[in-house]
């Protein structure tokens, strides 16, 4: 049992990316937490590198310390562990319209050049009806009002994609200025964490840029992934390799035993 | 004051053929047995209203009774899709649906709107999204103070709001505690209320953080314990993931969708 580099011997890529999409909480206090990807990358902050980070659910609960990844935003355990509950019209009126919030954690069924979302319909061609997804929940809001905005989502051709079917959420707009001409509060989306690499709005023009991959990952089969012809950095970093501590952690909270014991 | 009442009786002569209906409860307190004596009933061309429509709602679009949804977001949370809200939407199975669709912040208000008579609500939202193009109960309105422009909201107010509480007294005073949702929202909006509830005491002790909802502006209480099943009422009952999760397959097949519905709705009581 040597663990001379600290780095885990093996781990899923879903694994990688909920991993990194825990570390790019860094330094946030407050964090409104999407169900899925998010939740599980928001609660493994909370267990590793950020235990008081504050995790807010749209149920109405602030700073909910669940021991085991709920299944739904709704898990009496959210309650049980909050610090408060309150009722859903406040969370969304005083709590997050107000701006309040650091860090809002999104998933996404697809997503542009600029990080807009769609989670509403998908265009399936003249012949056939409109494929249905689940709809805008709280993200259309979400985005506008959270300081800045992480996304979680796996990496591939239908995922991001050159044109969304239908715009639910706004991330960049149509680029620069944007957000601020529609009067969008906080800075929108500052990283897109998938389970080949980690993109980046490019600080003048807002497009999505290629900064890291995961180790493992190569850059051809992070363009290849991708719907529109992606951007690199000059220089792509290599993302750390999961920690046996982070992984402890993750599997412990899939599994609900208490990754401290 | 409310009357206490059985399911069957409050449901008869509280909700008719084309009626609003508002069932709410965000994930906790969702009142499924009420819906499933909506379906014994036969009662139909509903316009149901809720911000989740969750499993309850996939029961009765699959069934037919709904011609309309106000809604949302429209999953099966942590487990995917609604296959019979899918399928009604994509293919009009067993009807087709016709849908006016909002995001959280912008259905929250619509009911804090309903529950202050108020005809719209303000909110920063919707900047920037599609939604406003489908649907006509969002719009624009300038403030006349600052002359910021926000998104005005319709509101809501059901013809019933149908809730699923802990615990009711004898005179029909309704509490419920632990997530309350918007149910409160929801309940001041509607024109008639009815409540399920686990228990019916004879006082009731006050909770921590607890919603109470004065017998005088509730219609009817029903006794039905573990009538959120498989959500769940804190205190009472946890929350059935494992149902969510077998309702995955079951839903994905019309065939065996039918077949549940009616061994564990039609054919029961």
């Amino acid at each position: 049992m040597s663990d001379t580099t600290n780095a885990a011997p093996d781990w899923t890529a879903d694994e990688l990316m909920t991993v990194n999409a825990a570390r790019a909480l860094h330094g946030s206090r407050t964090c409104f937490v999407g169900i899925g990807l998010p939740s599980a990358a928001a609660n493994l902050a909370r267990r590793t590198s950020q235990p008081d980070l504050v995790l807010i659910y749209e149920s109405g609960t602030l700073g909910s310390k669940p021991t085991r990844l709920p299944l739904s935003i709704g898990d009496g355990e959210l309650a049980a562990t909050a610090d408060a509950v309150v009722s859903v019209p406040e969370i969304f009126n005083y709590w997050l319209q107000a701006g309040r919030i650091d860090v809002g954690f999104l998933g996404a069924a697809q997503v542009d050049r600029y990080a807009n979302i769609n989670t509403t319909v998908i265009d399936r061609g003249p012949d056939r009806p409109e494929g249905r997804l689940p709809g805008a929940g709280g993200a259309p809001e979400i985005a506008a009002s959270c300081r800045k905005v992480l996304m979680v989502l796996r990496h591939s051709r239908r995922n991001f994609v050159e044109r969304l079917d239908f715009v639910t959420t706004v991330g960049h707009g149509s680029g620069p200025g944007d957000r601020a001409g529609l009067g969008l509060l906080g800075q929108g989306p500052v990283a897109v964490i998938t389970d080949l690499g980690v993109l980046r709005p490019d600080p003048e023009t807002a497009e999505l840029v290629l900064t890291e991959i995961h180790p493992g990952v190569t850059v051809e089969q992070v363009t290849e992934a991708t719907g529109w012809k992606l951007r690199v950095a000059d220089s792509v970093g290599v993302t750390e390799p999961p920690t046996q501590a982070e992984l402890a952690a993750l599997r412990a909270l899939k599994s609900g035993g208490d990754p401290r014991a | 004051m409310a009357e206490i009442r059985s399911l069957r009786d409050a449901v008869a002569d509280l909700i008719h053929d084309g009626d609003t209906v508002a069932m709410e409860g965000f994930t906790h307190l969702i009142p499924f047995a009420a819906a499933h004596e909506i379906i014994r009933q036969g009662i139909t061309d509903l316009t149901l209203v809720r911000m989740t429509p969750d499993v309850i709602y996939d029961q009765l679009i699959g069934m037919g009774v709904a011609r309309r949804l106000v809604f949302s977001w429209g999953g099966n949370p942590g487990v995917g899709s609604l296959h019979r809200f899918r399928d009604a939407v994509e293919n009009g199975w067993p009807r087709p649906l016709e849908l006016d669709e909002h995001s959280h912040a912008g259905m929250a208000n619509r009911y804090v709107a309903g529950a202050s008579r108020l005809p719209f609500a303000v909110l920063r939202g919707y900047r920037g999204s599609d939604l406003p193009k489908r649907s006509s109960t969002i719009a624009t309105v300038t403030c006349p103070f600052t002359g910021e422009e926000l998104a005005a909201v319709a509101a809501v107010n059901p013809d019933v709001t149908v809730i699923h509480a802990q615990r009711a007294d004898r005179a029909g005073n309704v509490q419920l505690w632990g997530l309350v949702g918007v149910q409160k929202e929801a309940a001041l909006a509607a024109d008639r209320v009815l409540v399920t509830v686990e228990e019916i005491v004879d006082e009731l002790e006050p909770m921590p953080d607890a919603v109470v909802l004065p017998g005088w502006t509730v219609s009817a209480v029903a006794h039905v314990p573990n009538g959120a099943h498989p959500s769940y009422a804190a205190g009472y009952s946890v929350r059935d993931n494992d149902f969510y999760q077998a309702w995955d397959p079951i839903s994905r097949d019309r065939e065996a969708f039918l077949a549940w519905m009616r061994e564990h709705v039609l054919e029961a009581s």
